[in-house]
């Protein structure tokens, strides 16, 4: 059994070369990728303290978050190098937070008419 | 029979899977799928939040002034420099680095408390001002809270807004004056009696939103911290391997969850004009 569990070991250490999937990534990427992520913390905070975007503001600060979840996603989190399968998952959940987000936010448009009529503290004591 | 699927030189290769690679592909599908979970539960406030924001803009505008923006910034890139150090972690592991990995998980720790102490100075500021997430909200909401707090809270958030006339104030706070800087928004007094009272009772919302959201946040770093631990032990004890690195693996991508959900959220919260 040993000598087998050594040969497949083996065979997995060639696999790992030919394929490189569990290669380290390399250090600079880690931290160039971790620059970037500061970089865009400094520009959302600037932006938003600095100027008034009005209506853009919300788009905006989603906007550079979502290019920094990419960016944690795809490097810190390996799923540009892993198994596609792994993206395929959390694009799921992100795709079914979109749907349920989408449908609550739908739903309440259709009844802003009554509730908008209404004081708060009816809201409130029901 | 039994000791011919054991694997003798393996002690952390559990017997029921082939061979290492089995074992961390098995695994890494078990984390992937418990963060789709932990997306999904999250998504719950988020879902509050945007259905609030969208009835009540003027009171997330308004509210988001009590909320320190240096602050969050601040915890913002502690956590991206711990997402840095459990990466690194990761490539650690992988090459058989043990000093580097002890000393990058122990850095991870490190920001995880860093960001947790930030939370308490903030959290300790906000019950300062008689804001509690949940009822008790409602007594200094109705405005039946003494004088003094009254001026502090006015105080805390004119300063807030760039205002200047708290030059009398406690000089402990005088910090906040950095977070707004050039702002000139109107003075925004919360006893202030010109404010829509509608605006002051709906208050409450936002706080609570704010604890919710901020606070199951805060729960999860802390989680991180124990799994954390765990791995900083098990890798002062050199369980850990170029073939065996699962668990730094798994633990540094709950992790980068973490922080990805603090991507929203900061912005969400303390960004808003």
């Amino acid at each position: 059994m040993t000598t087998t569990d050594a040969a497949t070991h083996a065979s997995h250490e060639g696999a790992h070369d030919d394929h490189g999937e569990h290669h380290a990534l390399p250090l600079w990427l880690l931290v160039m990728t971790w620059g970037a992520l500061m970089g865009l913390t400094g520009l959302t905070v600037f932006l938003a303290t600095q100027f008034h975007l009005g209506a853009f503001e919300l788009p905006v600060a989603m906007g550079i978050a979502t290019v920094k979840a990419v960016l944690v996603m795809f490097i810190f989190m390996h799923l540009g190098f892993d198994k596609p399968f792994h993206s395929l998952l959390i694009l799921g959940s992100f795709l079914f937070v979109f749907l349920f987000i989408g449908f609550a936010m739908m739903d309440r448009g259709q009844y802003d008419g009554q509730i908008s009529a209404r004081t708060d503290v009816d809201l409130y004591t029901e | 029979m039994s000791d011919a699927h054991g694997h003798p030189d393996k002690p952390f290769l559990q017997h029921h899977f082939e061979d290492e690679e089995h074992q961390f592909d098995a695994g890494k599908l078990g984390i992937w799928a418990f963060l789709v979970t932990e997306v999904l539960f999250f998504s719950g406030l988020f879902c509050a939040y945007a259905i609030y924001r969208g009835m009540h803009p003027e009171v997330f505008t308004y509210a988001s002034r009590a909320l320190d923006t240096k602050w969050g910034a601040i915890n913002t890139c502690v956590l991206l420099f711990s997402s840095l150090t459990a990466a690194w972690a990761v490539r650690n592991a992988q090459l058989g680095q043990k000093k580097l990995l002890v000393a990058n998980l122990a850095l991870t720790i490190a920001c995880a408390f860093g960001f947790m102490g930030i939370k308490y100075v903030e959290y300790t500021h906000k019950f300062h001002l008689n804001i509690y997430p949940g009822v008790e909200a409602s007594e200094y909401l109705e405005g039946s809270f003494p004088a003094p707090k009254a001026e502090k809270v006015a105080y805390d958030v004119g300063v807030q807004a760039g205002a200047g006339e708290a030059a009398e104030g406690d000089h402990a706070e005088g910090d906040h004056a950095n977070g707004d800087h050039g702002d000139d928004h109107a003075l925004v007094k919360w006893n202030d009696p010109n404010i829509d009272p509608r605006v002051k009772d709906r208050l409450k919302t936002f706080f609570g939103i704010y604890y919710c959201m901020t606070g199951l946040h805060g729960i999860h770093v802390l989680l991180g911290i124990v799994v954390f631990f765990w791995l900083l032990l098990r890798a002062f004890k050199s369980h850990f391997t170029p073939t065996y690195y699962g668990p730094v693996d798994y633990g540094a991508l709950y992790w980068h969850l973490v922080d990805l959900i603090w991507i929203y959220l900061f912005p969400l919260l303390y960004l808003i004009n």
